[in-house]
């Protein structure tokens, strides 16, 4: 028998059977995906699609569009160089006289304020002062008559910059800039500018809770991964049952140990350290104190684990070939617990970077991070396009962290330590 | 103890008690303000401050009589009983299905997935916010419920998918090839395995929801305010002896839910130690 037949009789039986087995194959691949959309649909509408939903807010810009549509359109033509002409005047006052029966006009001057201080003042003045429609051809002498700022290129420019339907107004103010009446991107003025302070706030608290974390937590980390089990099992209740405490239980506990009638004070007073009271909460160190108690347990777990996956062979082995302990430790130790290191920093800088309940119940008006600004700007103010564009940043920020921190555990089992 | 035998020379002795030291005092500043707000909450006065005046039951009497407090633990129990169990089927079928699939996208999916772990809440409770006011969802017992269900997944799938990865794929095998159909097989033979990684994805589900405060500040009606909302509020008022009887209580869910996680972890490496 030649080789050729016993190929071409084994082929002939093998063909169909790897086609079954592919087709039985890609029957259980889809079975196996089955069970995953519905999760998938789900996150799409309670998670996913309301983040996208923010995006889309950081950009649209609907107001000035729907009250003032006639003068959007007319702006679209105008280079924005000198003063539109009267057709766009004559639509403004159009648009006005509509915008008052429809009783619009208070939301095109919250939107046009934010762009140009003054601007609410400008729109309801000119719409109280404008009793009839003025004659063709003198729209622009009348409404300079009404309000002068008229005769001003800047306010048309806010016009045509605010009419949508999409704007980069939110996202600029959300990194302090802004674009000039020429449309260039510059500064933004000083009072205005507070976003980067924020930010730069945001991460220097973050920075230093996550430094904190990992000064206190290396230390625990490698006392309960070089103990024996039994004994460091019990030692880990005192990391769990903190990590399993509501969040909200724990910070009220700060409050009332570090209040100025607080424990931490009274018992200073009583051992005669102090004779007043010491300011601990409601500032920039009970910020601290309270978010490094909360975030410690992300540092210290997997730090743990990575501290548990080594081998005290090595110690034992660089000792053996005249290793000082101290030598050992930073050269062969410490390089070891990198991975974890590095991932309990990103984790515990990733969530400290979104924290909202701890600084806005410990910390004073300097001490507020970017997420209570985001809720301001929903809840109080509903300047909803500022809250959303804030959001979007801290997204991005997070998004590059978590990326990072992806690719640092990818096939470490340090996701477990999420939440054990 | 095979370490303390290699601590030979002077200078690590002193490294490793310094050690102990330090950890003792992270000990002390992780524990103690949980263990101090405690005694406070059965003082017989109105002030938080050692020593305590006497010793009464009247701050957890106020909270037991008061309709507020008692409403929003009523609330934490629905909503978290309502999207663990949500929670629990769709995280333990996407589990199931993620544990079979293999694709490249699955990286992408698993990330995709658990990503609500990762985005900060403020993001995800504005999100949210601008998406179900329109469709009348924010200030309802519904809008709630899916919006923990979603913070709540990534555990279930986390805790299942670790349980799956454990389990042997041969028994699903050697059941259907004694003719079990596939739901049969999974309800007697697959399910039992992996129950407590089941039990456990619950205990996390109900923890995520029980504590969860930021989604519901921005979306609870009235209605709806669950106990770690009313002790922010409580908080941000003044803080009396009453939050610190909730916080007793809330304390005393978490040390539950602890030591059941804590009782499968055993139980499951005990087994493990069995086979």
């Amino acid at each position: 028998m030649t080789a050729a037949s016993l190929t071409g009789a084994d082929s002939r039986t093998e063909v169909p059977l790897k086609r079954r087995l592919k087709r039985a194959e890609r029957a259980r691949q889809l079975k196996a995906l089955a069970l995953v959309v519905p999760l998938l649909l789900f996150l799409l509408f309670t998670f996913a699609g309301p983040i996208a939903g923010m995006l889309w807010r950081a950009v649209d810009d609907p107001e000035v569009r729907q009250v003032l549509p006639q003068t959007v359109a007319a702006l679209a033509s105008w280079d924005g160089k000198d003063l539109p002409d009267e057709r766009a005047y004559a639509a403004l006052a159009g648009d006005i006289q509509a915008a008052r029966a429809a009783g619009t006009i208070a939301i095109a001057a919250k939107r046009l304020n934010y762009a140009l201080n003054g601007f609410r003042t400008i729109l309801t003045s000119t719409a109280r002062n404008l009793k009839t429609m003025p004659e063709p051809g003198t729209a622009k002498e009348a409404l300079g008559k009404i309000n002068p700022a008229w005769r001003e290129r800047a306010t048309w420019t806010t016009i045509k910059d605010a009419g949508g339907p999409v704007t980069s107004f939110y996202l600029l103010g959300a990194l302090d800039l802004v674009r000039n009446a020429d449309g260039a991107i510059v500064a933004a003025p000083p009072d205005q500018a507070i976003y980067r302070e924020v930010f730069a706030r945001t991460f220097l608290i973050s920075l230093g809770v996550t430094a904190l974390c990992l000064i206190l937590g290396f230390p625990v980390a490698y006392l309960l991964a070089t103990l024996p089990p039994g004994r460091s099992n019990l030692l880990m209740i005192f990391v769990l049952l903190p990590f399993w405490t509501s969040l909200l239980v724990r910070t009220c506990a700060w409050i009332v140990l570090l209040q100025s009638k607080g424990v931490v004070n009274d018992s200073l007073h009583w051992l005669g350290i102090i004779d007043e009271p010491l300011r601990l909460i409601y500032n920039r160190f009970g910020v601290c104190v309270a978010m490094t108690h909360v975030l410690l347990p992300f540092m210290i777990l997997p730090l743990y684990s990575s501290m548990k996956a080594i081998s005290p062979a090595y110690m034992r082995a660089a000792a053996s070939l005249g290793a000082p302990p101290l030598t050992a430790f930073l050269r062969i130790y410490l390089p070891q617990t990198l991975p974890g290191i590095g991932a309990g920093c990103l984790l515990v800088f990733i969530l400290a970077l979104g924290y909202y309940i701890t600084p806005a119940l410990v910390g004073g008006a300097a001490d507020q991070m970017i997420s209570y600004f985001i809720a301001l700007y929903t809840t109080e103010t509903a300047n909803w396009g500022l809250a959303s564009a804030l959001g979007a940043v801290l997204l991005l920020a997070t998004i590059l962290l978590a990326l990072v921190y992806g690719k640092l555990v990818q096939g470490q089992q340090v996701t477990g330590g999420m939440k054990n | 103890m095979s370490d303390n035998a290699s601590l030979r020379t002077p200078s690590q002795r002193i490294a490793w008690t310094a050690t102990i030291l330090v950890s003792a005092l992270v000990f002390i500043f992780l524990i103690a303000p949980i263990l101090a707000i405690m005694p406070l909450s059965f003082s017989s006065g109105s002030y938080l401050t050692y020593p305590l005046p006497g010793l009464s039951f009247r701050w957890y009497d106020d909270f037991i009589s008061s309709p507020r407090w008692m409403n929003s633990l009523k609330n934490s129990m629905i909503i978290g009983v309502a999207s663990t169990m949500l929670s629990m089927v769709l995280g333990t079928l996407a589990a199931l299905g993620l544990a079979q699939w293999k694709s490249r996208f699955k990286p992408l999916v698993l990330a995709f997935v658990l990503s609500p772990v990762v985005v900060p809440g403020v993001i995800t409770a504005v999100g949210l916010y601008f998406f179900f006011a329109p469709i009348g969802l924010t200030g309802s017992y519904l809008g709630l419920i899916l919006a923990h269900t979603a913070l709540a997944t990534p555990f279930v799938v986390i805790t299942v998918g670790a349980t799956l990865q454990s389990f042997d794929t041969n028994l699903a095998r050697a059941a259907a090839s004694l003719g079990a159909s596939p739901l049969e097989a999974f309800r007697r033979v697959i399910l039992p395995l992996i129950l407590p990684g089941l039990a456990s994805g619950a205990l996390f589900a109900f923890a995520t929801s029980f504590d969860e405060v930021v989604i519901v500040l921005f979306m609870a009606g009235p209605e709806q305010r669950t106990l770690p909302r009313e002790m922010f509020s409580g908080i941000r008022e003044n803080i009396s002896p009453t939050i610190t009887a909730a916080a007793v209580i809330l304390t005393t869910v978490s040390v539950i839910l602890l030591a059941t996680l804590e009782g499968l972890r055993r139980r499951n490496e005990r087994l493990k130690g069995g086979g």
